[in-house]
């Protein structure tokens, strides 16, 4: 593919980068979905990551956390290469940040505060010790609003309702970065509304970082301070909302086009 | 005759990818059994699970099976004029094969595919990445604690189904024969022997071992969609039932140098 000029190689910025990628690379069999993929989120901003659907940005925030191997490229998160950490410091890593899955991901067999109380099993340390969970559980639950579902089912909850709750979870630990992983698919425009508004409070709030995979022009256009536009398994364009949607390109184009 | 011969290769080829598979699977079993954090809460739930749900199912099973074993078998015997023996052949029968497989295939239609949906579901709607992410081990978790709740419950629930299936022979033998219970009980506890005990047992804990072990494997490779699901949920049982039969046969090859029948 043909360079763009919106395509930076590195950007040169003062502020803390707490992920970087450079030349990100995975492949399914035949299918190459990655082919060397950069990006670097700096500390207190909302990076919004686009592509159509099956562009690799999914898989490319599961190599972020761990959860998928590379086959090659670099990601350091906060300072740590992710390839080079052994389990108990991943794990630590992971505590610091929080991810809110395209599903949810609520588990269906614990009540709401079970769900709540699920990572802090593990991460007690970085709470204080033995800390009332109950107490951090309500916290979590008053700041997406929903602290009268503490003992529901996640059969019981609606869409949106599912998506604050595990947006609470991911809060939970007190992250330093926040990953969103299409956190509007699937719900109608007014609740998609709510989570965009909520996600832009919790970083107001919290002060944390964020990166948003998405394909919601909207989302994208209330919550990034900045974007990158995946295509074709490269991040084929980088700049502010204003910035790419006013762009000639026809491949930008295609993203802002109604 | 070509296209068969290959497709035929190919199958084979995916049984020994898909044994291999299992194979690793099962070694990462014993690796993560004894290390630590031990999940020792979520094990005491899937015994509960896993061991008192399925009594009322296996409960009913066992006794069935001990009724009709005494009522086809009495004709025969009578004929033989046998009929006393009649305590013995079924004990050493329930004992010996029929409680241990019968209960074993009922909890691989139960347990197997239970959890094969159960693990399947949560590999398709991310819960299990959702676990990783927040610092668990999902193997320890989830797969380790059901694989071992498998293996503790099922010996036990053997145990309760061969000691309905006995009464159900009992009762059978009381309303028919003019047997009383005590009598029946005494014979049948003269007539059982270690090495029908012991072989019995311990195949019992290896059947629990398949049926958690083939149960967890399919739902934690499960292929993506709910037909991923489906599929795990229905192929654990059919894998788990096969297993159980090789099982079987093994233990009895085996037990059979080491006791004398």
């Amino acid at each position: 593919m043909k360079k763009n000029p919106y395509q930076i190689e590195e950007v040169s910025n003062p502020q803390k980068a707490m992920v970087t990628i450079r030349d990100l690379h995975k492949r399914f069999g035949d299918n190459h979905v990655l082919k060397g993929f950069n990006l670097q989120l700096y500390e207190g901003e909302s990076l919004v990551v686009m592509g159509k659907s099956g562009s690799g940005k999914s898989v490319m925030i599961k190599c972020l956390m761990g959860l998928i191997a590379p086959d090659s490229g670099y990601i350091e998160v906060m300072g740590k290469e992710i390839d080079s950490l052994d389990q108990q410091t991943l794990d630590h890593l992971r505590s610091d940040i929080g991810f809110l899955f395209q599903g949810g991901a609520l588990y269906d067999s614990m009540t709401v505060r079970e769900n709540l109380e699920f990572p802090l099993r593990r991460h007690k340390k970085k709470m204080g010790g033995a800390v009332q969970t109950i107490g951090l559980v309500r916290e979590a639950l008053r700041s997406v609003g929903l602290e009268r579902a503490i003992d529901l089912m996640p059969a019981e909850l609606s869409g949106g309702m599912k998506k604050r709750i595990a947006l609470a979870r991911a809060l939970i630990l007190k992250p330093k970065i926040i990953l969103y992983d299409e956190p509007t698919s699937g719900l109608d425009p007014i609740t998609a509304k709510e989570i965009i508004e909520l996600m832009r409070d919790i970083q107001e709030k919290y002060g944390t970082s964020s990166l948003i995979i998405t394909h919601d022009v909207d989302c994208a256009r209330v919550i990034a301070n900045r974007m990158v536009l995946l295509v074709d398994g490269v991040d084929y364009a980088h700049g502010t909302f204003e910035e790419l949607s006013n762009a000639t390109d026809p491949n930008i184009e295609a993203f802002f086009k109604k | 005759m070509m296209a068969a011969l290959l497709r035929m290769v190919d199958e084979f080829k995916g049984f020994l990818v898909e044994t291999g598979a299992l194979f690793l699977f099962t070694l990462r079993f014993f690796k993560e059994l004894f290390n630590p954090p031990f999940e020792g809460k979520e094990l005491l739930k899937q015994c509960y699970y896993i061991g008192n749900q399925s009594l009322v199912l296996v409960a009913l099973t066992g006794f069935i099976l001990g009724l009709v074993l005494t009522l086809q078998t009495r004709p025969t015997l009578i004929e033989f004029g046998a009929v006393s023996w009649m305590p013995n052949m079924v004990s050493v029968s329930i004992v010996r094969e029929l409680g241990p497989m019968i209960t074993a295939l009922i909890c691989a239609g139960r347990i197997a595919s239970g959890i094969g949906a159960e693990l399947g579901s949560m590999r398709v709607t991310e819960q299990i990445d959702a676990m990783e992410v927040s610092g668990t081990n999902p193997f320890k978790y989830l797969v380790v604690t059901r694989i071992l709740a498998a293996t503790l419950m099922l010996p036990l629930l053997v145990v309760f189904a061969d000691a309905i299936g006995l009464y159900g022979s009992a009762l059978v033998e009381n309303l028919r024969g003019d047997v009383s219970f005590q009598l029946y009980f005494n014979k049948v506890f003269d007539s059982l022997k270690y090495a029908d005990l012991i072989p019995a047992t311990i195949k019992s804990f290896f059947f629990g071992f398949a049926i958690g072990l083939v149960g967890c494997y399919k739902g934690y490779y499960c292929k993506k969609g709910t037909a991923g699901v489906g599929v795990a949920a229905n192929t654990a049982v059919v894998f788990a039932s096969m297993l159980l039969f090789v099982i079987d046969f093994l233990t009895v090859f085996v037990s059979d140098i080491f006791f004398e029948f």
